[in-house]
């Protein structure tokens, strides 16, 4: 047994500080299994165990201190650690080894310092009681929040980080809030002007009162307010409160007192391995100082905590050499991030600049002099773009040709860079050091659960910013090594719709069943699998929708090729190619509206919608709309919709090529085309864009030479700009084109995904969905054209081969053993048309039915 | 032809109804037939050898519209159930209850088929 000799060895330990670095030193000391060689002691001055100070705000917000609190309670009553809270150590005798406390003294044999800072509060005339209080502490909290209960506005004194967290805590008090900073800008540290400047304007729409430039010079008694804050040239600013948050000092004074050395502006001087000038002695996180240098942000403090615990255990950790300070936070609800050199402080750096006066944003990216690295970068506004830019800045990855990009708006967040594009190195968590490899081992060792690998290495668990990002790796990881992360259709398919495409193409399946059969389980399915089916199938095969085997599996608007209403009753779109149509064609769709009183609306898409058909009124009103040489429209289903267009050339003095010409030919050949969603095109016929092509899946717009293809744009509820995808290209090089990628979307996109957010989840961005398409990197290009082919060779008006098989009008009966309408669908009249009537609308108009 | 008007099975309060003939019905999906003014949505699944059809109310208690019969079939945690259109909510073929909201419910009638006719139980 091992135990009688370590028993004889134990010596004591003593960590004076239990804030979250300490607490942090503490845990990696258990972890280590330190209890083998030490008793350890751990003295915190505030009468609450170490809590979460990051999110201390939120103790205004309605969290308790428990709830604040790091780790359980229970773990201080581990064999071998003691925890004396309200315990402050008065001294330290180097020579006797010894802390002295108000309740005796404790010999140690080894000490970590861990006493963190305290608020600098300059020295003002005037300043006492509620016209100087600090926030840092629970206890300072309680002060405010007695001083906020008889006042009505309030003061921080710094526009830091930690001051702008006190104005948002007096806010969340109910107080008005003022923030006075020194410094021409908030933020000065983290930010540059453009970004104070946003800042402030995002803050002051808050309600937040910013003054700058500012030093008070004394408090005095207040008229309308109890203080009145004195600065230069006679300005004043009255309050009933004032918190200083002007900067932190290191809490040195017990090193000061037994003589350990000291860093030039303060704190206690620390080598790599976190040892003070006593070799017996370490200091970690605010109180200690390296190369001169204190950090006040919790990352370098843990990894601090790491590296002295690792020390004292005899373990091997790499060396504490400085820190990044980069930080993201959110503060008053305003995204903030601050990654590198923010400040282009470096020689022959170069700055990107992105600023929207409009919602008061603003983001810059510094790179290199060669152009080809993230220096730092900062934020303000939005913070979906930190984690890339972070990423880039960390690992030295090379900046894509144009750098701009990455700090540009998206319709969408910012493009993720690809889990895979980043060395195993790369620091995943930074609070607690894990890097991606160390997940990697993580999976290695047999992980599948988020939650267990959270555990396992705290990934995530510090401030939480990484959590998206871990995600994202742990998953990519998983994947990579065959691990099914589950993303299974529904309970009847454990694929994706991709995987479902390729087994449907690859061995050649054209129904339901045989899938099911095959590859799924149970016989039934359900209405997300069948759908999705019935989509591929038809992308696939583009055998008729109303084949039996295929009816069951169609949306109620695909089974009926109309478009379901709130009540019940349908809507009717012929097609209308271009936009273009004949009188003719004008009167024959008036007079069928007119005959069967369907309500008429103009699309958005340069088409006619008939409202308030029933059922059983579809196959007439086609047969009539047929007669008239009209087509389905498929507004019902997942699939081509319109291609809009102006005039072009053949009208319009701009236009530069005929616009509607090539508009009906894109109509005519993808009409019927089956895909994961619905597709829009449209064609302009010069660069004024009449057609608002840019907004669309597809989007051609005339050039003086041919054709400018834009692609994967999208209006509606989540707008993106199409992106220019190739130029100036001949007719038949336009077809081919789109043919390929239509079918590279159909073949690899989600069930229910758009070709925009298809685009923006392609690994590789637009340069690979040019290359694929373009350059026909895959050497998929033959194949994809062939199967576009195969689809538009097989194409049937669905409403024509309906009406000329009696079998499938079956199904066209509101109720298959009466001949007339539902009872319970009335309308009324509303500026000449009739519309649903509400549930209890006065005028209702019975519904004629029509016995035949 | 209207077949809801033909002379009732049985005689009584409580009797099997013919509602319609069995080539009416559409394979793994539903159509609605008319009782005495209220509408019945069948649901035929001749896979199914235990039991191949199943009779609920037409109307969708969410958006009352008479949709229920036109919606998809399928099958939820094993046990059979219909997807409203509109709402995509589900009920239960078996008894008419719904899935995702406890409070809403069809009525579910007996039905067999008799030879080539559907027949559904009709009690007060």
């Amino acid at each position: 047994m091992n135990s009688a000799t370590s028993f004889n060895s134990v010596q004591t330990l003593i960590v004076i500080g239990n804030g979250m670095v300490g607490h942090h030193c503490v845990e990696q000391l258990v972890a280590m299994g330190a209890q083998q060689r030490y008793r350890i002691h751990v003295f915190g001055e505030e009468g609450q165990r170490a809590y979460d100070r990051v999110h201390l705000s939120e103790y205004f917000g309605g969290r308790d201190a428990e709830s604040l609190a790091m780790g359980d309670a229970a773990f201080y009553q581990q064999p071998g650690l003691t925890l004396h809270l309200g315990t402050p150590v008065l001294e330290i005798d180097r020579q006797r080894h010894e802390v002295i406390t108000a309740n005796g003294c404790f010999p140690y044999d080894k000490l970590v310092l861990a006493t963190g800072s305290y608020p600098f509060v300059p020295p003002i005339e005037g300043a006492e009681g509620n016209s100087r209080l600090v926030y840092r502490t629970l206890d300072d909290l309680d002060t405010i929040r007695a001083a906020a209960s008889q006042a009505r506005r309030g003061v921080v004194v710094g526009g830091g980080l930690l001051g702008l967290e006190a104005a948002n805590a007096l806010k969340s008090l109910g107080l008005e809030a003022h923030v006075v900073e020194f410094a021409p800008r908030l933020m000065p540290v983290q930010l540059d002007d453009h970004g104070g400047a946003a800042l402030k304007a995002r803050i002051e729409a808050l309600g937040v009162g910013v003054h700058l430039s500012r030093a008070t010079q004394s408090i005095s008694a207040g008229e309308q307010y109890r203080y009145r804050m004195n600065f230069a040239e006679g300005e004043f600013l009255e309050t009933d409160l004032i918190v200083f948050s002007a900067g932190i000092r290191p809490q040195d004074a017990l090193a000061r007192q037994c003589g350990l050395e000291l860093g030039p502006r303060g704190g206690i001087a620390v080598d790599e391995h976190c040892r003070s000038s006593d070799a017996d002695i370490y200091a970690i996180g605010e109180c200690a100082a390296w190369n001169g240098s204190v950090f006040g942000l919790v990352a370098p403090g843990y990894r601090m905590a790491r590296k002295a615990a690792a020390e004292l255990c005899g373990q091997p950790c790499e060396p504490f050499l400085g820190a990044d300070m980069s930080t993201k936070l959110k503060l008053l609800g305003v995204d903030v991030g601050s990654i590198g050199d923010a400040h282009g402080a470096s020689a022959g750096s170069r700055s990107y600049r992105y600023i929207d006066e409009a919602t008061a944003s603003y983001r810059r990216l510094v790179v290199s002099a060669d152009g080809k690295q993230v220096l730092g970068a900062v934020l303000v506004g939005d913070n979906s773009y930190y984690d890339t830019l972070l990423q880039y800045a960390q690992n030295g990855i090379a900046l894509p040709a144009d750098p701009a990009s990455l700090i540009l708006p998206r319709g969408e967040s910012a493009p993720a860079l690809g889990v895979d594009a980043l060395p195993a190195t790369a620091t995943i968590c930074s609070c607690h050091n894990v890097s991606k490899g160390a997940v990697c081992c993580q999976v290695d060792a047999g992980i599948t659960d988020l939650g267990e690998l959270k555990a396992a290495t705290r990934a995530g668990t510090g401030c939480g910013g990484c959590s998206a990002l871990l995600k994202q790796v742990f998953e990519h990881e998983l994947s990579a090594r065959g691990v099914a992360v589950d993303k299974s259709l529904c309970e009847h398919f454990a694929f994706t719709r991709q995987e479902l495409y390729g087994i449907v193409r690859v061995e050649g399946i054209e129904s339901f069943d045989t899938l099911l059969a095959r590859h799924g389980k149970g016989e039934v399915g359900c209405d997300i699998c069948k759908p999705v089916v019935g989509s591929i199938l038809a992308s696939c095969w583009n055998r008729p929708i109303m084949e039996p085997s295929l009816v069951p599996l169609q949306d109620t608007n695909d089974t009926f090729m109309a478009n379901m209403q709130k009540n019940g009753t349908y809507s009717v779109v012929p097609r209308i190619p271009g936009g273009e149509i004949t009188p003719d064609g004008l009167i024959a769709i008036g007079a069928v509206a007119k005959k069967y009183d369907l309500y008429t609306k103009i699309t958005g898409g340069q088409r006619i919608d008939l409202f308030g058909a029933q059922l059983h009124e579809l196959p007439d009103i086609w047969g009539e709309l047929i007669v008239a040489g009209f087509e389905t429209g498929h507004a019902y289903g997942k699939s081509t919709r319109t291609v809009k267009s102006c005039v072009g050339s053949t009208w319009c003095r701009y236009g530069v090529q005929d616009s509607v010409k090539m508009a009906l030919r894109i109509e005519h050949r993808y009409k019927g085309l089956r895909s994961p969603h619905k597709l829009k095109f449209a064609v302009s016929g010069c660069t004024r864009e009449c057609a608002e092509a840019q907004s669309k899946d597809i989007g051609v717009i005339a050039t003086e030479h041919g054709w400018n293809l834009y692609v994967c744009g999208n209006g509606g509820m989540r707008p993106r700009h199409a992106e220019l995808f190739a130029t100036d290209l001949d007719d038949e090089t336009l077809i081919r084109t789109i043919d390929r990628l239509l079918m590279f979307y159909i073949r690899t996109a989600d069930k229910l995904q758009r070709t925009s957010v298809w685009r923006e989840s392609l690994e590789g961005g637009l340069d690979y969905l040019k290359a694929v398409v373009i350059d026909d990197s895959l050497s998929l290009a033959g194949e994809l054209e062939a199967q576009m082919q195969l689809v538009v060779d097989r194409y049937e008006c669905e409403w024509a081969n309906a009406l000329a098989d009696p079998d499938k009008l079956k199904r066209f009966r509101t109720f298959v053993n009466d001949r007339g309408g539902d009872p319970d669908i009335r309308f009324v009249k509303e500026r000449g048309q009739r519309r649903p009537a509400n549930a209890n609308e006065p005028e209702l108009i019975p519904l004629t039915v029509e016995s035949v | 032809m209207n077949t809801s008007r033909e002379t009732p099975a049985a005689m009584g309060d409580n009797h099997w109804r013919e509602v319609c003939g069995e080539r009416d019905l559409v394979a793994e999906s539903g159509v609605v037939v008319l009782l005495e003014g209220r509408q019945i949505a069948l649901f035929y699944l001749p896979q199914q050898a235990d039991r191949p059809l199943y009779a609920l109310d037409n109307r969708d208690p969410k958006s009352s519209a008479n949709v229920i019969g036109r919606g998809i079939v399928g099958q939820l945690g094993g046990e059979l159930v219909i997807a409203s259109p509109l709402y995509k909510q589900h009920f239960r073929l078996e008894d008419g209850s719904c899935v995702e909201y406890p409070d809403q419910r069809l009525r579910a009638w007996p039905v067999r088929l008799r030879g080539d006719r559907v027949e559904v139980f009709d009690s007060v």
